[in-house]
């Protein structure tokens, strides 16, 4: 007798969105569109694989490890450099700016330097852009807004809305018609919670990507995992308010333990690789790293996991 | 939760003398609201007096499709009136109701099988609603045996245990509860279960309390469909809390706004 296999068949699908705008050299990329889990093709499809973007600074790095730095040589030196680097040198499909410049502890920064950083980085890279703040609330509700308005019409993703400070930035991008990414710490309840307030001010659910935070191989992304499983979970049986697509900083979370940081360059990108992974294995969208041979091997391992007829190519 | 909004019937006053008059904008006010209000089905019952229970039937059908596209449950016993609903309906009925009699179940599950329909088919027979949950069971058994006998699929199959109001039978509205459980493990899969919820307070004191105190713990004994008024807001709260607390949907601090915008 033969066995049937048991599949799963689910109600709805993860948002699709689209960052960038056409006419770029590289994108506009979309993410999301998922109808089952992750890389299950029986059960459902996976029409836009999983973007890897690099992640680089508006500043020249005063805390990366050296095994970091040395990637990029002297074009880390200036971020327009660097952006132009990452995509001529290392193919970066789309690019993640962190305003730390802004930051009181790094130079507190002015928003129109930083805005010309921005503006400087988008004429000369050319790719889909996600810009996010130093993480100091005060600073980034006085610059995220200013930097929204000024890339008005190029359609980027900005973050980080979290429960606590959401509405300046909401605002922003719903003037500036940007999407937005809304963070909660290892916790879906939040997730849902932070969704609702955000569409709650008008805000389009399509144009909202999840962060659910993550942590480095060896410090609980088990239970990353298992929270953004739940999620989508949820989301496939028709809970709209977690049908948003996942995107991971799984860079900024490695390169900051010692496993990765002190063991020279081939173990940092080790780790960097597996944590990423494993990280698109529970469903994200979009990974964001920091060293070039990490994008490069963890875009291999993606295109390796997803048949040719599946999955469009961006 | 399936819920089945009950408020097109004929039974009420106002709605009597809208179907007498064919007052359309009543009943698709009705029919809107309930929807908005989280209705998944809509229930149709022209009630008992309408003189003609056949044209009745398609003037509702037909006013109701044209503000909204959720499926109908049509609610009569004469099983010609319900297929002129059928040959009408746009999206998938649910045939409101079958008894567990032989003859009964063998005309309803055809008509279901020949338009695709779902069946509610209620634990009773020619002898009367059971005063126990073993008779209940039993006559459940006998349905699902005779729905899976003519091709019709237990998604497709809600059995009622017949809820009795409080003021009258009260140990029966327990016995209820014990049915729905073991509806359950009469087949795998099984069948769905459905009550008409406004039965349990008729007549009685502060029902809307009644009511939704009984669709909790109904729920909690499994319940996967109730035919109500999805226009008591509390009650709508209670059934929306009730599905938090067993886990079938994702707890946010806005959970009732959650639930509303799905």
């Amino acid at each position: 007798m033969s066995i049937e296999l048991v599949k799963e068949k689910y109600a709805g699908p993860v948002n699709t969105l689209e960052i960038g705008k056409p006419g770029l050299k590289s994108g506009p990329i979309v993410i999301g569109g998922e109808t089952g889990l992750p890389f299950m093709f029986r059960e459902g499809e996976m029409p836009n694989r999983p973007i890897v973007a690099l992640e680089i600074l508006d500043m020249e790095p005063t805390d990366w490890p050296p095994a970091l730095m040395g990637a990029f040589g002297n074009a880390i030196k200036d971020p327009v450099d660097w952006a132009v680097e990452c995509v001529s040198r290392h193919n970066a499909k789309a690019l993640c700016v962190r305003l730390q410049s802004i930051h009181p502890d790094f130079g507190n920064r002015s928003p129109d330097k930083a805005v010309s950083v921005l503006k400087n980085i988008i004429e000369r890279a050319g790719v889909p852009l996600i810009v996010v703040g130093c993480g100091d609330d005060e600073r980034d509700n006085d610059v995220l807004p200013k930097a929204s308005q000024a890339l008005k019409g190029e359609n980027c993703l900005f973050g980080i809305a979290t429960q606590s400070n959401y509405k300046t930035l909401t605002a922003t991008c719903l003037a500036d018609g940007h999407s937005i990414i809304a963070e909660s710490p290892i916790d879906c309840n939040i997730a849902k919670q932070l969704n609702i307030l955000i569409t709650d001010m008008g805000f389009d659910p399509s144009r909202i990507v999840m962060h659910p935070t993550t942590t480095a191989l060896g410090y609980g992304m088990e239970y990353v995992y298992s929270i953004m499983e739940r999620s989508r979970l949820a989301a496939f049986i028709g809970d709209k308010s977690l049908a948003m697509p996942f995107l991971l900083f799984v860079g900024a979370e490695t390169w900051k333990v010692k496993e990765a940081k002190d063991f020279g360059e081939a173990q940092g990108v080790n780790w960097e690789v597996a944590t990423s992974a494993a990280m698109v294995q529970a469903g994200a969208d979009m990974i964001v790293v920091r060293h070039p041979g990490s994008a490069k091997t963890i875009t291999a391992y993606i295109d390796k996991l997803i048949p040719r007829s599946s999955g469009r190519d961006k | 939760m399936i819920v089945i909004g009950e408020l097109i019937n004929g039974m009420y006053k106002d709605v009597g003398k809208a179907i007498s008059k064919k007052e359309t904008d009543l009943i698709q006010h009705l029919a809107v609201d309930q929807v908005k209000a989280g209705a998944n089905i809509l229930d149709v019952n022209m009630g008992p007096y309408t003189t003609d229970p056949k044209e009745d039937m398609k003037w509702l059908v037909e006013s109701i499709q044209k503000v909204t596209d959720v499926p109908l449950s049509l609610d009569c016993s004469n099983i010609d009136v319900i297929e002129g609903g059928l040959k009408l309906a746009k999206n998938r009925v649910v045939i409101n109701s079958t008894s567990a009699d032989q003859d009964k179940m063998d005309r309803i599950f055809s008509l279901a099988k020949k338009y695709n329909s779902q069946v509610i088919a209620l634990t009773m027979d020619k002898a009367g609603v059971p005063n126990d949950k073993e008779k209940r069971v039993e006559l459940a058994a006998v349905i699902v045996e005779k729905a899976l006998e003519m091709g019709i699929s237990m998604d497709d199959l809600y059995i009622d245990p017949v809820l009795l109001p409080v003021n009258v039978a009260q140990p029966q509205v327990s016995i209820a509860f014990e049915a729905i459980r073991d509806l359950k493990l009469i087949s795998d899969p099984a069948p769905k279960s459905v009550i008409g919820l406004s039965n349990v307070s008729q007549r009685a004191k502060n029902r809307s309390l009644v009511n939704r105190t009984y669709l909790v713990m109904a729920m909690a004994n499994g319940l996967t469909a109730a035919i109500l008024d999805p226009l008591d807001k509390e009650l709508m709260d209670a059934m929306i809390t009730a599905e938090l607390l067993l886990n079938k949907n994702i707890y946010c601090d806005s959970f009732l706004d959650a639930y509303r915008k799905r």
